[in-house]
């Protein structure tokens, strides 16, 4: 099963996506908990993201969101017209000295904590850069 | 998401309906910063009625919890259910707030 959509850089469009998701891993029989926290606060994650740091907040850039759904595992990616970034130099973790003190820096952190995996890909030129939740069944 | 507030006194409880999200949480911190700015120490903020919390309604308790500090107060969390406990302790930001079952609970701590 397979479901797209392509919404505008505005927030207010993220949740109508996220609950449509939600909706698909609980019909697909996903746990309780995926449905309620590792999904929706995952995607919202990185559409934010998309929005905010990828496209600029820029309305008239526009975020796609992909996502494959079969007997094993749930496929999300999240696509923006930005430049990209290295995922791999985003580390911010508890352990950090100023976790308790500054307001941002925890969306990748619970991305990889609440998906199985927290993959980047791109940027490429036509479809630009992308980053891909996957999150198995059990 | 909406939220209700209710100050009585020092006190100010906070009721969290929906999500604490990207959306929001600018006009739900600044709120709480107006009452702590006339008055309000203890914040009890009960999520009973609430949905689920990203980075950035995590970033503005946090950011919360440092001001009502600098002004002397504290902030309390009440009526999270497991997922969101979860999500506190895997982000260790419960070792930042102090979490109580229920309002009563977290208002009797006082």
């Amino acid at each position: 099963m397979a479901r797209q959509w392509t919404v505008a850089s505005d927030l207010m469009l993220i949740e109508p996506v996220v609950e449509s998701i939600v909706a698909l891993c609980v019909t697909a029989g996903f746990s309780a908990r995926h449905c309620s926290l590792n999904v929706p606060v995952a995607v919202t994650e990185a559409m934010a993201n998309a929005m905010l740091q990828g496209n600029r907040n820029e309305p008239s850039r526009t975020v796609q969101v992909r996502v494959a759904l079969d007997a094993e595992r749930l496929c999300v990616d999240v696509t923006d017209e930005g430049v990209g970034f290295d995922l791999s130099s985003l580390q911010q973790s508890p352990n950090e000295t100023d976790w308790f003190e500054r307001e941002d820096g925890r969306g990748v952190f619970l991305m990889r904590t609440l998906m199985d995996r927290v993959e980047s890909a791109g940027p490429d030129a036509e479809s630009g850069h992308c980053i891909r939740l996957i999150l198995h069944r059990t | 998401m909406s939220f209700i507030l209710d100050r009585n006194d020092d006190v100010l409880l906070v009721n969290v309906e929906g999500q604490l999200v990207v959306t929001n949480r600018q006009e739900f911190k600044q709120a709480i910063l107006d009452a702590v700015e006339q008055g309000a120490r203890t914040v009890v903020i009960d999520f009973a009625r609430s949905g689920y919390i990203d980075s950035s309604g995590l970033g503005a308790l946090v950011s919360l919890s440092k001001r009502v500090r600098d002004a002397g107060g504290d902030v309390r969390l009440a009526g999270l259910n497991d997922d969101l406990r979860a999500l506190f302790e895997l982000t260790r930001l419960d070792q930042l707030f102090p979490l109580y079952a229920t309002r009563a609970d977290a208002l009797a701590a006082r």
